[in-house]
């Protein structure tokens, strides 16, 4: 497991077995990151693009299927190497096999799933991401696309932009208040304020 | 690896400037245009001198030079013209590779012996082309260009110091010259005394390989020979083809399968062997070299140039009869199809991730198409559809004059993290219902208040900023853009990116 030996810095989370995820962030996930082999929802995109600039950021890859319009300079903002970046923007039809494809060599994969994904092929992701040990985030606020839920859930709660005033300035970053909630040891629900973008 | 690093071939490197200009043989005091499309792709000196310029539309050439003579670009012709210089230099040095019809260079090692050194190999070629052409020698490819495009010999071993005060801009890496020009790097000798390791982890690969040239080195590490030599595309045609046209055709089929079969290996492909053989064993092989990595569809180009200039070119040199056999030989490949990915020159990062990533990327072209997998790269532009491209993976990196900044007018940082494609069609209206307008100078006529998007329920605006306005190709009245981008965070707690023209209103992002 090369890629996994390339992304985990040791010393730098409280559990082996999740992805690096810089503060203030790391307060959401109950083993201070995503636990490997596992599914995540993030309903911001931002957030989202964080995740993954923490892993890139590790030296590994990350990738983002069936998000056509997703705002790739933003990426690059949040930090997230674009050489190491794999851009599937329509997978169509094959959405289930992309992001399977994609977990044999890439360690954190952003998707959007399809409106009505087959339960079927839920149940293969979920045993190829344990298989793997990759992580899947699903953006949007997709609590119900996922059968079974997903392990972790993340929202915004509240959201207030700074730099804008009646025809001055200009967007800058915002306040958020962001809420983490999910299965097992991730039941409690976890609160975090965070200026987005970092 | 080490021992590749160390050695940089010596290169003599012979380029002739406007090419696609010279190659048509017109009085050089004639102010000349080569159109390809509807952009200028050269001009001649004249033309320059009345600031006509690569990439301009062909209507603002002739504004800025109302004589200028336009001519739409003859490939064929600047391969056949390009011929014969070639031929003469293969007679002083049988491994010469040709980058693209007036640049190409040859190992200097055997012939500067041969004929006494460097300033008399110097001598030898330009007598065997006519003292037309710009020569240069240098150790590594880039340093021989720069030097050629100078005309000097630079002393063995001095290519990092020749280098050193030269602008970073001939990197050829715009985005990268103002990362580094933002540093206080102005020089490629700056960029060279930069500790390779934090080279690696704040530039990437891009930076890698930018790094690798200021110091004189070549862009890539090269793999081993023999693992290229494994892999050959080879086709026999009976009958004998002696149409081009026909050619390229087989020449596309032979490239693709080479394509996939490189990237099958994650290996990519700088210089291609390419041989063509008649019934009777004629034979015309030449060296390509690409800067980068080889597409199917370049590597396809090199083969239709190469049986053009043998089919049509002098006729003292064409052969008997047709084509017979044609074969595609990788002669350098380096790590990582295609795309630049990282060198690994010191020890950071894994190149098992990077095989297995583009492993994986090949799969997925396999079920998805070619254009389905891609890479970003951010570009010029002051749009959000224009700030980052994708280039499918295996492609080569797009070329300079893609991305030129500076954009006046471009919002900075944050960007949207959605940008609509298509827009959304929305509608901007004050307390009253009163549409907002905006006027030629770049004035709102009421202060926006409400925000509906296609045609739903109107929101409350509660913060808002703009006009940033956007003129482009303002000399082009049919191209004409006028319009004006606002930031808008509306009642419930969205920030949008919002554009104006003409009349409508649209989103173009969401910062979500």
């Amino acid at each position: 497991m090369a890629l996994a030996e390339a992304l985990v810095r040791p010393g730098t989370f409280a559990a082996p077995d999740v992805l690096p995820v810089a503060p203030p962030l790391d307060a959401l996930f109950p083993y201070g990151g995503p636990a490997r082999g596992g599914v995540v929802s993030v309903g911001s995109l931002t957030v989202a693009l964080a995740l993954l600039a923490a892993t890139s950021a590790a030296g590994g890859w990350c990738a983002a299927a069936g998000l056509p319009d997703l705002g790739l300079a933003a990426a690059a903002d949040a930090g997230i190497d674009l050489q190491r970046f794999v851009v599937v923007p329509a997978p169509g039809e094959q959405w289930a096999v992309t992001v399977a494809t994609l977990l044999d060599g890439v360690g954190l994969v952003l998707a959007r799933p399809p409106a009505r994904l087959k339960a079927s092929d839920a149940r293969r992701l979920a045993a190829r991401l344990r298989e793997r040990r990759g992580v899947l985030l699903l953006a949007g606020d997709t609590a119900g696309a996922w059968p079974d839920n997903t392990d972790l859930r993340i929202r915004v709660e509240a959201s207030e932009w700074t730099g804008l005033s009646d025809g001055y300035g200009r967007l800058l970053r915002r306040r958020t208040r962001l809420v983490a909630s999910g299965r097992g040891a991730a039941a409690r629900e976890r609160r975090v304020s965070a200026w987005l973008p970092a | 690896m080490a021992a590749g690093m160390s050695r940089t071939p010596r290169l003599l490197t012979l380029w002739c400037p406007d090419w696609p200009v010279v190659a048509l043989d017109l009085d050089p005091d004639v102010p000349a245009a080569v159109l390809a499309g509807e952009d200028v792709f050269a001009c001649s000196r004249a033309a320059r001198a009345e600031g006509v310029r690569r990439g301009l539309r062909r209507r603002e050439a002739q504004r800025r030079c109302p004589d200028v003579r336009i001519v739409e670009r003859d490939e064929a012709a600047e391969v056949r013209a390009f011929e014969p210089v070639v031929n003469a230099l293969e007679a002083v040095c049988p491994t010469v590779e040709v980058s693209r019809p007036g640049l190409c260079a040859l190992p200097t090692k055997g012939p500067a012996r041969y004929f006494g050194g460097d300033e008399a190999l110097v001598h030898v070629v330009a007598e065997a082309t006519h003292d037309a052409y710009r020569i240069g020698i240098a150790d590594g490819r880039f340093a021989s260009a720069q030097a050629a495009r100078r005309g000097i010999v630079v002393p063995q071993g001095k290519s990092a110091a020749f280098l050193a005060p030269l602008p970073v801009d001939l990197l050829d890496r715009p985005a990268l010259a103002d990362l580094f020009a933002r540093l206080g790097l102005r020089t490629l000798g700056g960029v060279a005394a930069l500790p390779s390791r934090q080279v690696a982890s704040r530039f990437g690969a891009e930076g890698i390989a930018a790094h690798r040239l200021a110091r004189g080195l070549d862009e890539h590490l090269v793999a081993s020979r023999a693992t290229a030599r494994e892999i050959v595309a080879e086709e026999v045609l009976d009958p004998p083809v002696e149409s081009v046209e026909q050619l390229a055709f087989v020449a596309k089929r032979l490239a693709d399968t080479l394509a996939a079969e490189l990237a099958a290996h994650v290996l990519g492909c700088a210089r291609v062997l390419i041989e063509a053989e008649t019934e009777t064993g004629e034979k015309r092989s030449r060296l390509w070299r690409y800067d980068g990595a080889f597409t199917a569809t370049a590597m396809a180009q090199r083969v239709r140039w190469q049986v053009a200039g043998w089919l049509e070119g002098p006729a003292a040199e064409r052969p008997s009869s047709g084509v017979a056999r044609l074969r595609l030989t990788p002669d350098e490949v380096h790590r990582g199809a295609g795309q630049q990915l990282r060198l690994f020159d010191d020890a950071t990062g894994s190149v098992e991730a990077d095989e297995r990533a583009a492993t994986v990327m090949a799969r997925l072209q396999g079920l998805l198409g070619f254009d389905a997998v891609n890479l970003a790269v951010l570009s010029g532009g002051r749009g959000p559809a224009e700030w980052a491209r994708l280039v499918p993976w295996g492609e080569p990196r797009p070329t300079p004059y893609d991305a030129t900044p500076p954009w006046p007018g471009r919002l900075p940082a944050p960007h949207p993290t959605v940008v609509h494609d298509p827009v959304l069609p929305a509608r901007v209206v004050d307390g009253t219902g009163t549409d907002v307008l905006l006027d030629e100078h770049g004035t709102i006529s009421v202060a926006p208040q409400r925000l509906s998007i296609r045609g739903g329920r109107p929101v409350a605006i509660t913060a808002w900023a703009g006009p940033w306005p956007v003129q482009e190709r303002w000399w082009d009245p049919a191209a004409h853009v006028s319009l004006a981008r606002f930031q808008i965070v509306t009642a419930d707690g969205v920030a949008r990116l919002v554009a104006t023209g003409e009349g409508r209103w649209w989103v173009e992002g969401t910062y979500d």
